[in-house]
Formats: structure tokens, sequence, C-alpha cells
């Protein structure tokens, strides 16, 4: 018995690929590639000077920068007005297409359904702006509609299958015979969705809801072709004007925008961790 | 005397699957239950016991055949619409609930007042003893108390008939001993009847009114706890209740009050009535402590060889191959009156109550 426990560990061991020489080195060198310019740039946010690369003192002064410049202001606002309608509307749908696919029997078809719902994973996202751009042109030279309904339909669509995950798996971790409980104690299939499902299935929507908000707040692609005249989010805006000048206002606004992604992520993590 | 009938199944059948894949889980099912009466299911796994259970708690609709509770059909119902409530085999408690929340679901979703959900509850939680856990969340109780509050949780709404599905299975031996009691004790006390489902006969035998034996989708008898144990219809039930020894005969006459049948040793024994063709080959069945070993060869109704005496404290257990090469086991009380010195090697006779003795079909 001993022994046979011994081998796998053993084999384990001699042929770890950890223990490889040079592993170390490769894992290192990614995580430097990935993460200092990240920190490079978060740290050059607190540059009091206007130089991007010459360190002259701590400051908040390019924060204070952005805060005050009426475009970003506006950039920001349409960016969470944008990301929360996206975020709502894709965890409803999300929300429908999980309970679709995993509470009903197996139907023909189903597979295509979770294929397609996850389509926008697949596809290169310049595919699916090109495409929206030309439909939505069409559509906007049709009817003269130029307003941000076609920035929200298109973030609420490329979000759908970030909200669909966690909620999908959650719904997959549920015991389907509480359901069953519910219907034999008298709950109608709504009341059993509103008094069961749905309060068990909360930590997954939020989740989804949260990861759908970040996905849209970060999105440049799929906006930059959809966006009428002077529709700028956040990433656009900053898009624009890192092709004149870069100042250090940039860092304050990307560094500000990856601190509440971060935010966000943690707290997904957390209630999806609680709730297990 | 008989109470009414409170659930009646009606030659039900329920077929899984389609084409070449199709598998009959019940076939041919009728049985009435009565009220207030403690009616077991009790087979093997996968004989279709929950799959009955399934159809009556409306989870399943039957491929034919009907299902009427007092007198009115049900089939069609969807589950909750029928007065019928189940214990499941793995609880399958409302984890975002507390115990009390759990035990007023039922009533909460048929809309009762408030003040009367709290009292049925308080009566409920008293009932099966958890008054102090009230405001517990059901995954920090014990299994044992988890069980308590599935079982409250369905008596609350005060069902028509309530389905157990195997819900002692989870617990430990004296744990389960205790329940036992204390669910017969609640069906007596609330006055509901229960529909419970086991693959233990020895459970079946003590708490049961009345049994169902079930095998391949099948009810094969239908009885008290003594019927089917001292008068199995079938092979099965016999093998499956208890330890019993199967004896070649073959039947000479049969009529209402009983039959008689020759054994392999010439004799000719009484049994108890049987459906069998006078001048057919026949199985009859007899326990193992329902033979009495004697001496007198002539006066014997069968004789063997002892080939292995094994002692278990209270009893011991004689094996003894019979001249026709049958071989049969005999039980013999070590406190009671009759002998018990046979040694291996010796030649005994195996002596019969006419009562005892019953044919069974395969
Ligand atoms: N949904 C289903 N689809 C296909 N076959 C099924 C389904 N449900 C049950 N069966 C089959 O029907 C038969 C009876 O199942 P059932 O669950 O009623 O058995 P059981 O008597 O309750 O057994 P156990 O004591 O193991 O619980 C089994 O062979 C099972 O595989
Ligand atoms: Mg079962």
């Amino acid at each position: 018995m001993a022994n046979l426990h011994a081998a796998p560990v053993n084999k384990g061991k001699l042929f770890s690929i950890y223990k490889l020489p040079g592993f170390t080195f490769i894992a290192v060198a990614c995580f430097l590639m990935l993460y200092a310019p990240i920190l490079i740039l978060v740290g050059y946010s607190f540059n009091s000077g206007s130089s991007l690369a010459l360190w002259e003192g701590l400051s908040l002064r390019w924060y204070f920068a952005a805060w005050e410049n009426e475009t970003v202001q506006g950039a920001t606002l349409l960016s969470l007005v944008i990301a929360l309608q996206a975020a709502l509307y894709s965890t409803v749908l999300a929300t429908m297409a999980a309970l679709g696919t995993t509470r009903t029997r197996p139907f023909r078809g189903q597979t295509a359904i979770y294929t397609m719902i996850n389509q926008p994973l697949m596809v290169p996202e310049i595919v699916t702006a090109v495409a929206l751009l030309i439909v939505f042109a069409t559509i906007k030279q049709a009817t003269g509609y130029q307003g941000l309904g076609f920035l929200v339909i298109a973030h609420t669509a490329f979000c759908i299958p970030f909200a669909y995950l966690p909620i999908r798996a959650r719904l997959e971790d549920m015991d389907t015979s509480l359901e069953t409980a519910a219907a034999d104690l008298y709950a109608t299939p709504w009341r059993s969705f509103r008094r069961v499902t749905l309060p068990l299935l909360w930590p997954g929507i939020l989740a989804g809801a949260m990861l759908a908000f970040v996905i849209s707040l970060d999105d440049v692609v799929i906006t930059e072709f959809v966006k009428s005249a002077g529709q700028d989010t956040l990433p656009t805006y900053m898009l624009g004007q890192l092709r004149r000048v870069i100042t250090p206002e940039m860092n304050a606004i990307a560094s500000a925008l990856l601190a509440v992604s971060v935010l966000l992520v943690s707290l997904i993590f957390l209630i999806n961790r609680k709730k297990t | 005397m008989a109470d009414p009938v409170a659930i009646s199944v009606n030659q039900v059948s329920k077929k899984f699957g389609h084409g070449k894949d199709a598998f009959f889980a019940l076939e041919q099912v009728s049985v009435d239950i009565r009220e207030n009466e403690f009616f077991t299911l009790l087979g093997p796994s996968g004989c279709g016991k929950t799959t009955l259970l399934r159809l009556i708690a409306g989870f399943e609709h039957p491929t034919t055949g009907h299902i009427q509770l007092r007198g009115e059909e049900i089939s069609h119902l969807p589950p909750f619409k029928r007065p019928v409530n189940t214990v499941f085999q793995n609880y399958a408690l409302f984890p975002h609930l507390t115990v009390a929340e759990n035990i007023g679901f039922g009533l909460e979703m048929q809309d009762k007042p408030a003040a009367e959900i709290d009292s049925t509850v308080a009566e409920m939680l008293q009932l099966v003893q958890m008054e102090s856990l009230r405001d517990r969340r059901t995954d920090q109780i014990s299994g044992g108390q988890q069980q308590r509050v599935a079982l409250a949780r369905a008596l609350a709404p005060h069902p028509r008939v309530l389905l157990l599905d195997e819900p002692l299975s989870a617990l430990d031996y004296k744990l389960r001993k205790g329940m036992q009691i204390e669910l017969k004790r609640m069906q007596l006390e609330t006055g509901i009847t229960f529909i419970f489902v086991t693959h233990d006969q020895e459970e079946a035998l003590t708490m049961s009114d009345r049994i169902a034996v079930m095998n391949k989708g099948r009810i094969l008898q239908i009885g008290s706890p003594t019927d089917i144990y001292d008068r199995p219809s079938h092979r099965f039930v016999a093998d499956f209740i208890g330890d019993t020894n199967f004896l070649d005969g073959e039947l000479i006459e049969a009529n209402s009050e009983g039959a008689v049948v020759r054994l392999s040793s010439g004799k000719t024994v009484k049994t108890g009535p049987t459906d069998a063709a006078a001048n057919t080959p026949v199985s009859i069945t007899v326990r193992p402590e329902q033979a009495v070993l004697i001496e007198d060869l002539d006066a014997a109704d069968l004789q063997g060889t002892v080939t292995n005496v094994m002692y278990s404290g209270t009893d011991s257990h004689f094996h003894i191959e019979l001249t026709s090469k049958e071989e049969f086991v005999a039980k013999v009380q070590n406190a009671g009156p009759a002998r018990r010195d046979w040694q291996t090697g010796q030649t005994v006779g195996i002596k019969f109550h006419s009562h005892v003795l019953q044919v069974v079909s395969d």
C-alpha cells in the first residue's frame, strides 16, 4: 500500500516541469514583462513633473488635472452610463439564457445555443466591430437616430458571455432537488424561482454583472467603431489623446481605471469564495 | 374496519427512454393505500421504488395507468397542486433559509396567515424536538437534525399523504433505530398516511402496517409483515425477506384451505393455499426456525446428514444434506426445549408444522 502511494509521488518529482532548469527564470521573466510596464505606469502617474521618463517627485498633480478636465469628466460619465446599462441588460439576458440552458430538459440545438451565447469570446473583436459598424451605419442613415442606444446595444451584446459564465457555473453547482422540493411544497414555478433559485443564484448574478461592467468599461475596439461623433468613452478618449501628446494625465486615468477593475475583480472573487 | 383508500395506483407503467433504449421502470403496478396506513415499498436497488414515489408526488407522469387520491384522478396535476409531501433521501433542505423558515416554507407557499405559520412551525419544532435550533441555518446542524427538519417541513402543511424515500439510510445504526420509533410515533400522532421506501427488510417488518415487495418494476406481493414473512407468494419474496430454504415437490391437490405437496422424500405435507395446478412441480419454502430436528426418522418429513454446525450465541444453525442432495438449514434456539446436540455426520429427521410450509411461484 505504502509503495503504491509513494511511486507516483516520486515519479511526479522526477519529471516535474517545475524542476526543469530555467523554468523559474522564464516564469519570472513573463511575470515582469506582464506587470513591470503596468507598475511603471502607475508609478509615473504620481510623478510631479510632466516628463514620462524623468522622476521629479511625488504628487497627485495629474490626478487633479484629469479630475478637473471637462472632457475627461464627460467621457467618464459616458463610460459609466454605458457600462451600467450594459451590465444590467446583459446580466438579465445572461440569467435567462443560463436558466434556459441548465433548467430545461435537453433539447435539440442546445449546444448550438450555448456556442452562440459564447460567440463574442471566440470571434475576433474587430470582426464584431466591423459587422456592428455596417449594421448600425445603415440604421443611423435610415432613421437619423444618433443616440447612445447603439453603444448600449453593442456593449450589452459582447458582455453577455462574461455575465453568462459565472451565472451558469453557479446554476450547475446548485442542487436541482431544491427546486423539486419547492414544487413539492406548493411553490408554483415562478414562486420557486423567486424564493429558492434566485436567492441561491444571487452571488453568481452579482459576479456576472460586475464582470460585465468591467468588460464594458474597458472596451476600446467596438466602441471606437460604433460611436457617433462626440460619444467618447474614457478608453476611446485616451486612445484619441495618445495619438497627439502623451501626458502623465493619461497615466493617472489609466491607473484609476486599473484600480476600479482590480477592485471589482477582487470583489467577484470574494463573493464567489464566501458563498460556496 | 378497513379505512378508506387514500392513494389508488391503477395499472401504472412508467417507461424511460425511446425506441431500443426504452426501459420500463414500472410495469402494470396496482396498489391501494389506505388512510392512516404506514405503507412500505420494499425491494432491491433499481426495482422502481423511487419512480413510484415520484409518480405519486407528481415529479413524473405515468406512461399508462391512473393515480387517484381519495377517488380523484391526480395523474395530470403538477406537484405543487397535490396535497402530498415528500421527505427526500438527501433531505433537500433550503440552505439559504433557517430551520424555522424551512419548516414554514410549504405554508408560506400556500399563503397561510403569518400567525398560523408561526404556530404550526412551533408545533412542528416541538414534534421533532428541535425548538432550540429554530434560527440555525440548515448547513449548521447535524445529519440527524437535518433529517428531522426535512420531516417537519414535509409534515407542516399537513398533507394527506407523506412520501418518505429511504429517509433513514444516511443515519448511523443507533440514530436509525431511534428515528424508526419516532417516525412510527409521528405517524400515529398525526394520522397522516405514510408511504415509506426502504430496501432494509428488517426496517420494513418492524414499522409497517402493510408492505409491498417489489422487484424489477413489479409489485410481487402486498400484505402485512406477518403475511409477507410467513406466507411469501414468490420465491423472490421469501428469499429477500429473511433466510429461507426451498424444497422441490409435486402438488397433489389444492383448494382454498390449503394444498398437499409430495416432497422428494416421498412424504406428503400440507401447505398454505396456492394457485398452482395439481400434478405440477412446485417449490415450497420453509424458514430455518420453522423446522424441528428429531431422531425418529419414520415420523420425519425429510431426512439428511448434518454437514456443518454453526453456533451463534442465541441460536445454532445446522446445515443438513438431504437424501435428495438438496441443502437445508435448520435453526434451533439454544435456550429452547428442542434438542441441539446434533453432531456433524449424524443422520437426523426434519419435521414441519403444516402451517409453516408455503408454495412459492418463481
Ligand atoms: N429519469 C430516468 N431515466 C432513465 N431511467 C431511469 C430514470 N429514473 C430511474 N430510471 C431507472 O429506473 C429504474 C428504477 O429506478 P428507481 O430510482 O425507481 O429505483 P429504486 O428502487 O428507487 O432504487 P434505489 O433503491 O437504488 O433507490 C432504475 O433501473 C433506473 O436506472
Ligand atoms: Mg430510490
